[in-house]
């Protein structure tokens, strides 16, 4: 009796479970695990992270922000990026929305093993924080020679 | 070599935008919604949009009758044969549309793009300014 019971429960949880299911999937498309570092989507600033053989780039989509308030700094294979974007609120105006951040913000990358902290460049331009981090030689694909 | 295209593209390399179709680019593909702060004092509305990635020559505002839009394109440098390993960003356009109300001046708005962040100033019309109305005691 109480199987038939839960037969009933578990298929009408099925489908929340279901839906629920490829709600994540569908907000967090990735077969891989999530990084121990990772943050919940939304968070600012966004960052995406691009390889090629020489160097890796990420990039900081931090908006308005002074870049002298800007600190990078790489640590073995950990690159953290903290800033403050500093609030405007105009004397008398009455706020209809505030979607912007405001305040102290901090991301965490975690690179590659090759990445070479001693070759780190960075530009920011239109409010994107570039990061050019150089791959260690020795890591690079070499070209063997057939003798 | 390096050549100009957009990290979060990597995926779907078809859809990268050219300069010059930005406004089409922003209306096909699925747009981010730039977060915004609106506020207003006694002259107008000041709205402030985050649309990092964006330059001058890609942003386009429009104002057609009561609607305000503004759309942009991301333009990133990208070296060549770079791989997505992490993408908060997915979309190279942002894009966002407010209604107007009628006293607004939209004539008269003003834009500013400053590190990514987009100022627009809508004034309000000269004749709609407040105005206190005094109470007079009988």
């Amino acid at each position: 009796m109480f199987d038939v019971l839960s037969v009933l429960d578990d298929s009408r949880f099925d489908e929340f479970r279901r839906i629920r299911r490829e709600l994540d999937e569908s907000f967090d498309a990735t077969p891989f695990a999530r990084s121990i570092r990772s943050v919940a989507s939304g968070t600012y600033p966004p960052v995406n992270v691009g390889s090629t053989p020489d160097e890796l780039d990420v990039y900081v989509f931090a908006a308005g922000v002074d870049p002298k308030s800007l600190d990078i700094s790489v640590q073995q294979n950990v690159l953290s990026i903290s800033g403050e974007r500093k609030p405007i609120h105009e004397e008398g105006a009455k706020y209809y929305r505030h979607e912007r951040f405001d305040g102290a913000f901090r991301r965490v990358v975690t690179l590659p093993d090759d990445a070479d902290p001693e070759q780190v460049d960075a530009t920011y331009r239109d409010g994107v924080l570039r990061i050019a981090i150089k791959r260690r030689e020795s890591a690079r694909p070499r070209r063997i020679e057939v003798k | 070599m390096t050549e100009k295209k957009d990290v979060s593209k990597q995926e779907k390399k078809s859809e990268i935008p050219k300069t010059g179709e930005s406004r089409k680019a922003a209306e096909g593909e699925r747009a981010i919604r730039p977060p915004v702060d609106i506020f207003e004092d006694e002259s107008g509305i000041t709205v402030q949009a985050d649309m990092p990635g964006v330059s001058k020559d890609r942003l386009q505002i429009q104002i057609e009758g009561d609607n305000l839009s503004f759309t942009g394109n991301v333009d990133i440098q990208v070296s060549e044969g770079m791989d997505a390993l992490y993408a908060d960003i997915r979309s190279t356009a942002y894009r966002r549309s407010f209604s107007l109300s009628r006293e607004l001046d939209a004539e008269h708005c003003e834009a500013q793009l400053n590190n990514g962040v987009l100022t627009l100033r809508i004034p309000r019309r000269k004749e709609h300014k407040p105005r206190k109305i005094e109470v007079q005691a009988s």
